[in-house]
Parts: C-alpha cells; structure tokens; sequence
C-alpha cells in the first residue's frame, strides 16, 4: 500500500450528517414561537444563553488556559450596561445590546492588563477580584439603584417590539442568535491560523512558543473577545429578567459555578462539549431543582467526579467510543478502503 | 546460591509512543561494583528511573534482596536501601548544605553513615554547612549529593553519570574517592558515558543500546572492539 | 486622630486577613496548589466553633482546642483522598476540583444552619478595650493580631528550623528527588495542608468572634488572603502579614470616607499594587 493512497481530511461523514441535523434543528428552533408554549421559551432561552456563557468559558479555559472564576463581571456589567444605555442613553434595547458587547471589549483591556500579571491559578482568583471590584462599583451608583437594583421601565420594554407576543419571539430569537453566533464565532476562530495557534498553546506552551507565536496576545485576544460576547450574552440575560440588582448581576454561582459545572461535565476543550453540558445541567435542573442545596452539591459531586474520573467530560466518553467529532476542527488522515491492510 | 542483590528480568518502558527499554534484565550481586554504560539515548537514565520506582514499568519485574519492587513508589524503594545519586546532581536549591545531607538521612535506616562520617569525608562540606547548597561549585556539589546518598545507608548506590559537567581533575579527585565509599559493605551501579572511568571501578559491565541490553561482560578483560561495537551498533 | 485610629483598626485588621492568607500561602508554596474553597474551609472552622460552644458552653477561644485538630484532621484527609489526585502538570485539576469543593462545602453549610447570619459571643472579650491615649484598642483586635504574628512566626519557625519544614521545602523543590530520598510527597503533602487548615482553624474562629458569617462568606475570606498574599510577595510569609496590613489599613481608610467603600477601596489598593509591582512588595529573595 503507497502512502500516496492515505488522504488528510478536515471533515469526516459525521461532520456531515452533523451539519445537515444541525441545520435542520436550527430550522425547527428558529420556528418555535410557532410551535412551543411560552414556558418552554423562557426555558430554551435560558439555555442557549447559558450555551453562550459556556462555549465562550471552554474558549477560554479549554482552549487558551485561562481558568476564570470572574466572568460574572461581564455578564453583569451586559446587564447594567442595557439597563443604563436604554434608560439614560435613550437607545433602542437591540442597540444597547451591540454597545453593551463592545463596551465590553473596552473595559476588559485595562482588567486584562492588570490580571494577566497573575500566573496560573492566581490568575483565576484575579479574575474574580475584579468581578467584585465591578460588583461593589455598580452597587454605588444610586442611578440604578445602588445596592437594592432596579427594574427595566416599561416604556423601554415596550419599544423592543409592539405586543406580548411578538417582544416575547424576538427575545428568544436574540437567546438563540447569540448561542449561535458564540458557537460559530468560536469554530471559526479555533479553525483560524491564530486558533491553531491557540490549540498550539494549549498542547505544549514551549513548543508553541519557539514556533514563534505571540502567546501573550493571542491569550489576550482571547480574553476581551470574550468579554464582549459575554457581556453581550449579559445584556440579553437581563433584557429577559427586566430586573437587575449587583448580586444577581455579579453572582459567582449563578454566572460562573454552572458555568464551569457544564463545561467541565460536558466536555472541557471540545466544541461540542458545552453543548452536552447544558443539556446535562437543564435536565439535571428540571428533575432535581426541587432539592434546592442538594442538588448544588449533587452537581459539585458530579463536577470532582468527571475531572478526576473522565477529564474530557461525557462528549470525551463519546468521542472515545465513537470516534465522532461533530465540529470538525482537526485534519485527518483518512486510510484508503479499497485495498487491504498488509 | 542466594538471590542476587538486585535482579531485573524482561523491563520494558515507554514515554508516550516512544519505548525506551526493551526486555532489559540485569543482575547486581552482593558486594559488587556494576557499570552501565551507553550513547545518549540508549535508556540508561530510564533504567535508573524504573530501578528506583521513579517510573513504573509496562512488563517485567525488579527484585530488590529478593522482594518484588516493581509496584513500589520511590520512598518505599528508598527505605529498602537504595539510594541514587542523580544526574545533575539535582541539590535542593531551598535547603542549606547540611540540610541536603539530613534529607538523606530520612529513611532512619542506621548505619556507619551519619552527618559526622560524610563530613569527615568531605571536610569542605562542614565548613560550608549553612550555606544554600546550590552556591557550591560543581564539585562540591557533587560532594553534597553523593553524602546525601549514603546518609540513608544504602545497601545498593546508583552513580548516575556523576562526571557530567564537572572537570576533569574534579572527577578524577571523585573516582579516586569511589573506591573507599562503595568498600564499607555496600554494592554499587554506575552510570557513565565516560567509558573508561566506568571500567576502571567496576567489576562487571552492562552496554544498554538503544533501550536493550547489547553487551555483557567483566571489566577487566572486556575488549575495546566489542565495547565500541556494542556501544555504537556498527561493525 | 481620626486618621491615626483608622490607622491602627486597619494594621490589627490586618493580622486576621495574614491569618486568612498564611495557609493559602503555605499550600502555594510546598505544593503549588491554589485552594478555591480555602475561603469556605475558614466559614466552616467558624461553624465548628459555633457547634462546639454551644453544645459544651465553651469559650470560643477555648473551643479552638478542639476545632482547630479537627481541621488538621480534615486537612489530611482532604488533601490524602481528594486533592492528591488533582496534582501534576495540569492547571485545571486542582481549580476546578476545589472550586467544586467551594460550592459543595457552601451548599452543605447552608444544608445544616440556613443562610441566617451567625456570629460566635464571648461576652466579656467583644466588648473589652484598652486605651491608649485618645485612642481605644478593642481588646479582640489586640489578641487576634498578636495570634497572627505568632502563628507566622510558628510557620516560620516550622518552615526554617524543623525536620518537616526541611521536608516541605524539599518536596517544594524537587519532587522527584525528594521522593528518591524516602520522602513520600503525597503524605507531606497531606501534612501540609493539616497544617494549612489548622491555621485556617484559628483564622475562622477570630473571624467569627469579630463579624457575623454565614455559608456565603466564603468567597470574600478567599479573595481577602489572596490579596494579602501577593500584596506582600508570593514565599514570604512576613510579607504576608505586612500584605494583611496594608490591606486592612486600605480598608479601614475606605470605610472612613464612605462606608460603602470598605471592601472595594481594599480591592483597589490591591490592583494598584498589581499595577505598579506585580510581583509584590517583599517576594522572597532568590537562592
């Protein structure tokens, strides 16, 4: 057998019957409002904002080995961005969200100066400190309610789109729009000469490093873009809540914890990971909500066990049955079927 | 006939993809000064690191005085008496120079080896007690290292490459002083790329090439064209 | 005088915030290991103190004597069968392992005592002050900054002058070689952390005596410690107290100009500190 008869691939017939399912769920998700009741919106919406959330954590945590504690930061800061931009800015709420993300980016860069100082795992305490530098700053702005928060204005509510109804479809269409814009934003830029670099990174930092690739601003590249999308993700968050306080909005258990739960549960470092994860985490929601802190502890059980036990989480269990990649990322050599092996 | 000291049968390793050892066995007798040596590469430093429970191996067995240490962790190896003098000499840069030698001495096995013998030994190494052990120059370094060896009075010592880096009146100075370590009743391997040092304080002489055992044989009668054949892999 | 009193409130603050850090320090420097839920191991110190003085009736200073082995022994056990497993090359094990352990630890706090704020009562010592010109010294603040600079010392002591520091400063160093010379990491490691949480077990009951707690309270003793510990320099624990200082006297100067500003006027002088030297102001000389 020639070597001339092996092929090297990017996708793989499960990328492909991925794409088209995938295209063909797009299609049934986009077309709920006509077919779902009003709580299973609320709850899909929840879910593809949290899908958001936890695709751009596993960017940086499993891609770029920037372990965050502190993306609360940003999602609070989405939040009360809307919330100030609609309210004194005067800006249509569709607006608010695009400069809520960009403003995002802005103050993330002087955060990442200061805290990519920290190394490792003091990093991820860094992260958190400025989550709570955000939290008790928000909290002293008694235009939005200082530490008690306030509510969005009706008229404000009003003007996203004319009627319950139809406020209520394009809430769930911008959940949905941004779950799909973190996920193909993220394929695409892990696809990129920079992405690569990135799994370059994350696979061996020396090596990677006397390749000559910039690790320091590819990392933080990383982390304000993430910060814009998940201050977008925040901002979205809080159009569907109509209330903000500064502990709802910088909660390190609601907008980090469950996070790094579904991750980590999930599938740390894989696309396709977070997506599992979420869908573990609503279910595990929905069945055992009711045990209140048990459950938390449940999840916290679960989470020590997957990364002791199975650290590529369940799409890793999968993946290794399998041999699935649904995202296809990496390039495959593909051994000819024809003939047989020698 | 008594178990040998030391006895390694069919040892095989891998870093990864990369096998490192292939079937390796090896025996150390009581008593008995072994050398092994090898090209760069050929597995010498792995063996080391399977003998003293470093690394676990994939196949094969290590009996040390006839007990099975193959599963056994590296502190457990140690308590058993075997001490290694690592390559690089490896002191730790926290520790004073009398404190690198009491580390030694934490298996509390008892013995003629105490703080007072290893410093009459090397009597720069009293002078020098409180200073970081890394501030020594690279032979009294390597003076710390092998006193924090025997300080566990060890029945079997390792000498990984001991005359790496060093120069060579120092190492000269340094196998002149083997002989009468290794003579208070303990055995000896030493790892060396410096072939004739290794022959020279040996009794008998193992040449591991590329992960396998390729020559065996007794030091003083061995023959340079076999040596340099076993050692090289050409003809 | 005002400003002098600030002043001094914030150093002897600042002892209990050293107490939070020297065990996130001691952990960080023989294992490299960054505790997430170190801050929650303080809340539940503070809780076993509450159980132990009001099931015997104790003083909570004397109720150290029995919370603080009980932490040690956690510590061993925590670190033996969980925290070990975490340990190597990778970043992620440890972080995400104990930042579980966080949310486990709060949810079985709030599980067992409800979120209500708890506080721990020694009637006399709350109260006690000495004065010192115009300047009154809660008698509290006294005792827990004295407490501070002799657990420091102790770690110090413990750290430069005995078998298991020697110990901890070789597996520090090298843990391969430490392991050759009959040293099993894995139950220094396990001493370590013992001795880690028997710090922490001091700290959660001067914390307790001095504000109320509840299962949350977790995340700030962290971030608090965190900040002491590179404010000060990572390897120095001398530094970790002068880091506590300046913390608790950022702190009290804050909460001088506007209450609402305690907290955050600490964070602030903490990234400034960041800003202008990133790796502290007394980091540990090298060699």
């Amino acid at each position: 057998m020639n070597l001339s008869d092996y092929s090297v691939t990017r996708t793989s017939q499960s990328a492909r019957v991925a794409a088209v399912l995938g295209a063909i769920g797009l299609i049934v998700l986009i077309a709920a409002p006509w077919w779902a009741g009003r709580a299973d919106m609320r709850l899909m919406s929840e879910l593809f904002l949290y899908l958001a959330l936890a695709s751009l954590w596993n960017l940086m945590a499993g891609y770029a080995g920037l372990v965050s504690v502190g993306q609360q930061a940003y999602v609070g800061f989405g939040g009360y961005m809307l919330f100030a931009l609609t309210i004194f800015g005067g800006l249509h709420p569709i607006a608010a969200i695009v400069v809520a993300g960009l403003l995002g980016a802005l103050i993330a860069i002087p955060a990442a100066v200061l805290i990519f100082r920290l190394r490792g795992a003091y990093f991820a305490i860094g992260t958190w400190v400025v989550a709570e530098v955000f939290r008790l700053s928000f909290a002293q702005v008694s235009a939005l309610g200082g530490g008690s928060g306030s509510s969005l204005p009706v008229g404000i509510v009003k003007s996203l789109a004319s009627g319950r109804s139809a406020r209520e479809s394009l809430s769930y269409w911008l959940a949905l729009g941004s779950a799909v814009l973190v996920i193909a934003s993220v394929y695409f830029f892990l696809r990129s000469r920079r992405g690569l670099a990135l799994t370059a990174i994350r696979d061996n930092e020396l090596a990677a490093g006397s390749l000559g690739i910039d690790i320091w601003r590819t990392k933080f590249a990383v982390y304000v873009v993430t910060a814009a999308l998940t201050s977008l993700a925040g901002a979205l968050i809080f159009l569907q809540k109509l209330r903000i306080s500064p502990d709802a909005a910088f909660s390190v258990n609601d907008w980090t914890a469950f996070v790094i739960f579904i991750v980590v549960i999930g599938g740390i470092g894989t696309i396709e990971g977070p997506i599992i994860g979420t869908l573990i985490f609503f279910l595990l929601r929905e069945t055992l909500a009711d045990l209140g802190t048990i459950y938390l502890m449940v999840l916290g059980v679960v989470a020590i066990v997957v990364m002791l036990k199975a650290p590529k989480g369940v799409w890793g269990l999968i993946r290794a049955r399998f041999d699935l990649q649904l995202f296809p990322l990496g390039y495959r050599v593909v051994r000819p079927t024809s003939k047989k092996d020698t | 006939m008594p178990d040998p000291l030391l006895q390694m049968t069919g040892l095989d390793a891998h870093y990864g993809d990369f096998q490192a050892l292939y079937g390796v066995g090896m025996v150390v007798r009581e008593g008995e000064v072994l050398a092994i040596i090898g090209a760069n590469g050929a597995g010498k430093t792995t063996l080391m690191r399977s003998v003293t429970g470093l690394i676990t191996n994939d196949a094969g067995q290590i009996r040390f005085k006839g007990q099975d240490i193959s599963g056994l962790r590296a502190d457990q190896v140690a308590e058993l008496g075997l001490a290694m003098v690592p390559e690089g000499r490896q002191l730790f840069p926290s520790l004073t120079v009398e404190e690198n030698l009491l580390i030694g001495a934490q298996t509390g096995r008892k013995g003629p080896w105490t703080l007072e013998a290893v410093n009459a030994l090397f009597p720069i190494l009293k002078e020098r007690r409180a200073v970081p052990a890394t501030a020594l120059s690279g032979g009294q370094q390597q003076m710390v290292a092998i006193g924090r060896a025997l300080m566990s009075n060890p029945e079997l010592i390792l000498f990984d490459e001991i005359s790496l880096g060093l120069a060579p009146i120092i190492i000269r100075d340094i196998y002149a002083a083997l002989p009468g370590i290794i003579g208070e009743g303990m055995s000896a391997i030493i790892v060396e790329q410096d072939i004739s040092k290794a022959l020279s304080v040996s009794g008998r002489v193992y040449c591991l090439q590329e992960g396998r055992v390729s020559l065996e044989g007794a030091s003083a009668t061995i023959s340079r064209e076999d040596i340099s054949r076993a050692y090289f892999g050409i003809e | 005088m005002d400003w002098l009193n600030a002043l001094i409130q914030g150093t002897l603050l600042g002892g209990l915030y050293a107490l939070f850090a020297a065990g996130l320090s001691l952990i960080f420097g023989v294992m490299r290991l960054v505790n997430i839920a170190h801050g929650d191991l303080i809340v539940l110190a503070a809780y076993l103190g509450l159980v132990v003085t009001s099931a015997i009736g104790v003083h909570p200073i004397l109720a150290m004597a029995l919370v603080v082995p009980a932490m040690t022994l956690i510590g061993y056990a925590l670190q033996r069968g969980l925290l070990n497993q975490t340990l190597g090359d990778d970043l992620l094990p440890p972080l995400l392992v104990t930042f579980g352990l966080s949310v486990i630890l709060q949810n079985g706090l709030l599980e067992g005592f409800s979120a209500d704020p708890q506080k721990l009562s020694a009637p006399g010592l709350e109260t006690a002050s000495v004065a010192l010109g115009s300047i009154s010294l809660g008698v509290l603040p006294l005792l827990t900054f004295g407490i501070a600079v002799a657990v420091i010392w102790g770690l110090q002591w413990t750290f430069y002058k005995t078998s298991l520091g020697r110990a901890f400063r070789a597996v520090s160093d090298n843990q391969d070689i430490a392991q050759l010379m009959g040293l099993n990491k894995r139950h220094i490691f396990g001493l370590a952390m013992a001795l880690a949480l028997a710090v922490t077990a001091v700290a959660g009951i001067l914390l307790g005596l001095r504000t109320s707690f509840d299962p949350s309270s977790g995340g700030g003793r962290l971030i608090f410690g965190f900040e002491a510990v590179i404010i000060g320099g990572l390897g120095n624990l001398w530094g970790t107290l002068a880091g506590g200082v300046i913390l608790g006297v950022a702190q009290t100067i804050g909460a001088k100009i506007d209450p609402g500003w305690q907290v955050l006027s600490g964070h602030i002088a903490f990234l400034v500190i960041l800003a202008i030297r990133p790796q502290g102001l007394f980091p540990r000389m090298s060699g």
